[in-house]
């Protein structure tokens, strides 16, 4: 069975390209919205490319920033400075 | 008894605005930028015509002779609305106290030598009057410019004149025990010093340009990436063993030169790729202005580094590079 990756976000618009971002680099990701809180879910990974916030926020943006607006998430999670991610394999 | 945990997937009715949605081509989620700034200029219902200008009217695209189809197209890059400008500002403006604070602190302006001291009493303490006049560039660029994608930038970028034109006042505060004398005399220099002099026909003949693109040509590529280039980068070394007090202290003309500059040359750079015509005219005002500036700094080259204008010759480069890089004639 798979097991499923989550990032879990606050809607607003901080995190707007966040999840613009997200929902273009994960081709099977699955919105759930909620009130003020978006969770995000996709099979075995889920992954957030500095590249692709950064092209939409107009600014430079740092990974670590997700935790601002980060409610939850689910896996184990692996970052660096390009990316952030979470996932199930080791 | 068993409670089950269950969430309901709420979809929004709609996501923004329908003039915004018709922009983005569907009702999708916009930014506060992009809700702030899209149409939001006034278009019609105009009831009267002005008197003082009435061949145009209020908001008239014949203010300016290059021609857009849509003046949304030149966007902000940083997408600067009220809210995002004014955290980017704060966040530098703690810088600013900060390097004060220290530079208070430490004595750092107090040990300045003689020599320093003149130099940048009479070369960096009337930019104050530089800012001001762009300022007032700014200012009157939001009042006859079209379109809100380049105006409301436009009033943000006078603000920031402002703001440096304060902080500049500040760097004159230290130099003279917070009498203002300095500040005086920086007037001064600015009205009969022969150095200064071009530099001030440069900003005053800017003040009653009318054509209001090419005021911003004047401003971003003339004034900002020659003259102010210049005095904060070129004329490091006529602060003397001072050099690193005001460069952090101007610090944040440093940052703001760096990311108004992301947005100056994208809207220069969109507008001259709309058609051969605007090319044409906006290559002519910035080869006009960039010379214009390029006369202003070279008596300043001269008198403050004894260099014979070669710091004012590398400024009037770089200007000229940018330019072409933004696909211009110069």
């Amino acid at each position: 069975m798979k097991q499923i990756a989550s990032l879990t976000l606050l809607q607003n618009d901080e995190a707007r390209p966040i999840i613009e971002a997200i929902l273009a680099d994960n081709a099977n990701a699955r919105v759930m919205n909620m009130h003020g809180a978006i969770k995000i879910d996709c099979d075995d990974e889920l992954v957030v490319n500095r590249a692709s916030v950064e092209e939409r926020l107009g600014r430079t943006w740092d990974p670590q920033e997700i935790h601002l607006v980060l409610v939850s998430m689910a896996g184990n999670l692996d970052e660096d400075d390009d990316r952030f991610l979470v996932g199930w394999k080791h | 008894m068993t409670v089950q945990i269950k969430t309901v997937d709420f979809e929004p009715k709609r996501n923004t605005f329908g003039h915004v949605a018709r922009r983005l081509g569907g009702d999708k989620p916009a930014t506060r930028y992009q809700e702030a700034t899209l149409d939001v200029q006034a278009t019609a219902n105009f009831h009267y015509k002005p008197l003082w200008e009435p061949e145009l009217w209020q908001y008239d695209l014949a203010k300016t002779a290059v021609h857009m189809d849509d003046w949304y197209k030149p966007l902000d890059p940083r997408q600067y609305y009220y809210a995002t400008y004014n955290i980017a500002r704060a966040n530098m403006n703690q810088a600013v106290e900060r390097n004060f604070t220290f530079a208070e602190d430490r004595g750092l302006i107090e040990k300045l030598s003689a020599d320093a001291r003149t130099n940048v009493a009479r070369g960096l303490l009337p930019l104050r009057h530089l800012h001001w006049g762009s300022n007032m560039n700014m200012t009157e660029i939001t009042q006859r410019g079209y379109g809100a994608a380049v105006t409301a930038p436009c009033i943000f970028s006078a603000g920031d004149h402002l703001g440096m034109a304060q902080i500049v006042s500040r760097i004159g505060l230290e130099l003279d025990g917070q009498t203002g004398a300095s500040l005086d005399k920086a007037k001064d220099f600015w009205m009969t010093d022969p150095a200064w002099q071009s530099a001030r026909r440069l900003i005053e003949d800017t003040f009653v340009e009318r054509d209001w693109f090419q005021l911003y040509v004047a401003q971003t590529l003339g004034v900002n990436a020659v003259l102010f280039d210049f005095a904060y980068k070129g004329a490091d070394a006529a602060w003397r063993e001072g050099a690193i007090t005001i460069a952090m202290l101007t610090e944040f003309m440093s940052d703001w030169r760096a990311e108004e500059g992301r947005w100056s040359d994208h809207v220069v750079k969109t507008v001259a790729a709309e058609s051969e015509a605007n090319k044409a005219l906006v290559s002519g005002w910035a080869k006009h202005w960039i010379e214009r500036a390029v006369e202003a700094a070279l008596p300043l080259s001269v008198a403050l580094l004894g260099d014979e204008g070669k710091a004012a010759r590398a400024a009037c480069d770089a200007a000229k590079a940018r330019a072409r890089a933004l696909g211009l004639n110069v």
